[in-house]
């Protein structure tokens, strides 16, 4: 078909009208990415009647330089070179006639590296997700995942602290960290908040956390919340002989007042500083500057992440917020439970985990990787797994995301029928004793049941807790889990 | 007396349970040899949370594959140093971790007497904290 060719001769390419997309160029199958290049890859559905290499074009095209019509503009640059290329498209298994869900496809777009400014996600997404998910030509889109080249990634401070500095700043080695979400999260005053805080560390948690939404609300205005906080996790810290923090949430209305919040967080001794997702990537960059400057580890909650990360068909996959804000400088961010309350398929999960700590990762498509990844060095991002997670899920909780992740248990803290201080110890505990099982060869995952059992004989929060939570599970279908094929149906 | 869980300095990855027998201490070390770490032995009278160079009981055993023999070393420092705080740290040299990967405590003195929070008050309702081990009063060596 001689419309579906690239037009070379410059003459008939150039004259005023509309082209198909892929009559302009955006669609390559022979080209062979360039190490420097980013390449996406995006999950399809184009609109009837339009071929998937057209739509795999278009989609490259509308992502980088080209409109609706032809503009001779393009001939006073080095157009060839900024045009991204749609290279490969392949059918998503198990879509399409005979299954229930409309034919989709995985498209492979690659981008020049000089498309973009270094150091900023914002200029970043502004191409990549920014107008082609309202095109027309595609009913939904999705990106899935992306290959950051390390000359792009250079460009990024990072982390702010990261895993490893984290670990040594808190003096905790060799299991996960434990923390709580403050509960009920609003209403507390800024004095008995303090107190489930206090309650929580001297327990034996080593964080506590404000939740996404606790800013400066009229119940509590945030500097009675740090105040109050930090006499906490002071006390509690002189309590054990351990270090202690509380996420201080600084998210506010403008840049001017989170680096105020910031600033007498800092002031007041804290460790670590919290923020959320929906402050926007600017902003998050902005504070993981200030706490690479002032030492403080930086928390990431990521707060509606989910109104575009859940459906499969449309908005971005979860993966891809991993490595934006591990570019971005957060610490923590969080990713999963697997068997708490919130949406995780296990192999998805473990494909974030592997995202924010490895510092090379192979292509895993069972996890989700569609792209090998170096990570030039950049720090680590712990990972936090939050919601709906209690002591007695202990084993799988450490087989399912190991030892570098922050288990909070918000409820199974505060919830413990002899008291917060019960919930903590009973966790702390938990976790303890599943380390030292699973480090002496056990079994963890068929005999961690017993391994607390027998904990609880001496640890009674340990057995009020396993009473109390023992059969809870939530067990849902995940909306969102891997779509691969043993043998890809690869159209190279 | 510490009131916490335990009454006790609960640095480190087992604190919350019972103290290790040697053959718990052995197989933790076997799990970090495993992993192709380097054990070290530390030891200190000043507890303090942000106290983070404990005294080497000599240099990380990097040539020492033999769980038993580090056992050895392991059982020696807590003879020399009966009253001391003493912790078992495992190096890992791999790019991208080069720092601890283990730190347990597998010694402690008999009473623990803690640590007092401090409060300086400064300008509005502001406080300056310093947790203060009531140990570390008395010179390095007398403390327990």
């Amino acid at each position: 078909m001689t419309e579906d060719k690239q037009i070379t001769d410059g003459k008939k390419r150039y004259s005023a009208g509309v082209l198909r997309y892929k009559q302009m160029g955006y669609w390559d199958p022979h080209y062979v990415p360039k190490e420097t290049d980013l390449i996406a890859m995006f999950r399809m559905t184009p609109q009837e009647g339009v071929d998937s290499e057209e739509c795999a074009a278009a989609v490259a095209g509308e992502s980088s330089t080209a409109t609706w019509t032809v503009v001779w503009t393009d001939r006073l640059t080095a157009c060839d070179l900024y045009r991204a290329k749609a290279y490969r498209v392949d059918p998503v298994p198990n879509t399409g006639p005979g299954t229930k869900t409309e034919q989709q496809y995985f498209a492979y777009i690659a981008y020049d590296i000089d498309l973009f400014e270094g150091g900023s996600i914002a200029n970043l997404t502004a191409s990549i997700i920014g107008n082609v998910f309202g095109f027309k030509a595609v009913k939904a889109l999705r990106l899935e995942d992306m290959r950051i080249p390390v000359a792009y990634l250079k460009t990024f401070q990072g982390p702010a602290t990261g895993v490893v500095v984290e670990r040594e700043r808190l003096d905790k080695f060799g299991r996960p960290l434990l923390g709580a979400t403050t509960k009920p999260k609003l209403g507390l005053s800024g004095r008995n908040y303090g107190r489930v805080v206090y309650e929580g560390l001297k327990g034996g948690l080593d964080f506590m956390k404000d939740d996404e939404n606790i800013n400066s609300q009229p119940f509590m205005h945030w500097r009675d919340r740090f105040l109050y906080c930090m006499e906490a996790v002071n006390k509690a810290s002189a309590a054990t002989g351990e270090v202690k923090g509380h996420y201080l949430n600084v998210t506010a209305g403008t840049m001017e007042e989170m680096y105020a919040r910031a600033e007498f967080a800092k002031s007041l001794g804290s460790v670590i500083i919290m923020i959320d997702l929906v402050i926007g990537y600017t902003a998050i960059q902005s504070m993981a500057l200030w706490a690479r400057k002032n030492d403080m580890i930086l928390h990431l909650h990521r707060a509606g992440n989910s109104t575009y990360s859940r459906q499969k068909n449309h908005g971005m996959n979860f993966r891809v917020i991993c490595k934006w804000m591990r570019m971005a400088g957060v610490d923590h961010i969080h990713a999963g439970t697997v068997v708490g309350k919130l949406e995780g398929d296990p192999m998805m999960i473990r494909g974030f985990y592997d995202t924010l700590l490895d510092t090379h990762t192979p292509m895993q498509l069972e996890k989700g990787l569609f792209f090998e990844q170096d990570w030039a060095s950049l720090n680590k991002v712990m990972p936090v797994a939050s919601g709906g997670i209690h002591a007695g899920q202990m084993h799988q909780l450490l087989t399912y995301l190991g030892d570098d992740v922050v288990l909070q248990f918000g409820g199974g803290t505060i919830g413990h029928p002899q008291g917060i201080q019960a919930g903590a110890t009973a966790n702390r505990v938990a976790l303890e004793a599943m380390v030292l099982a699973r480090n002496e060869g056990r079994d963890i995952w068929n005999e961690g049941p017993q391994i607390l059992q027998d904990a609880a004989k001496w640890c009674s929060p340990l057995k009020a807790a396993i009473d109390t939570w023992g059969d809870i599970s939530f067990n849902y279908e995940s909306t969102d889990t891997a779509d691969f094929a043993v043998t890809p149906t690869a159209s190279i | 007396m510490m009131t916490n869980h335990g009454n006790r300095l609960t640095q480190g990855q087992f604190s919350f349970l019972p103290e290790l027998t040697d053959k718990q201490i052995t197989a933790q070390i076997e799990y970090a040899l495993s992993k192709n770490w380097a054990l070290g032995v530390e030891y200190t009278d000043d507890p303090h949370p942000r106290n983070t160079y404990w005294e080497m009981y000599g240099n990380p055993m990097f040539d020492l594959k033999d769980a038993s023999a580090i056992l050895t070393e392991v059982n020696a420092c807590r003879k020399t140093f009966p009253r001391h705080y003493i912790r078992v740290t495992a190096f890992d040299a791999t790019q991208g971790v080069e720092s601890v990967q283990m730190s347990y405590i597998v010694n402690r003195p008999k009473t623990e007497p803690g640590f007092g929070l401090t409060r300086q008050e400064i300008g509005g309702r502001q406080i300056q904290y310093t947790v203060h081990s009531y140990a570390t009063d008395k010179p390095e060596g007398e403390r327990y």
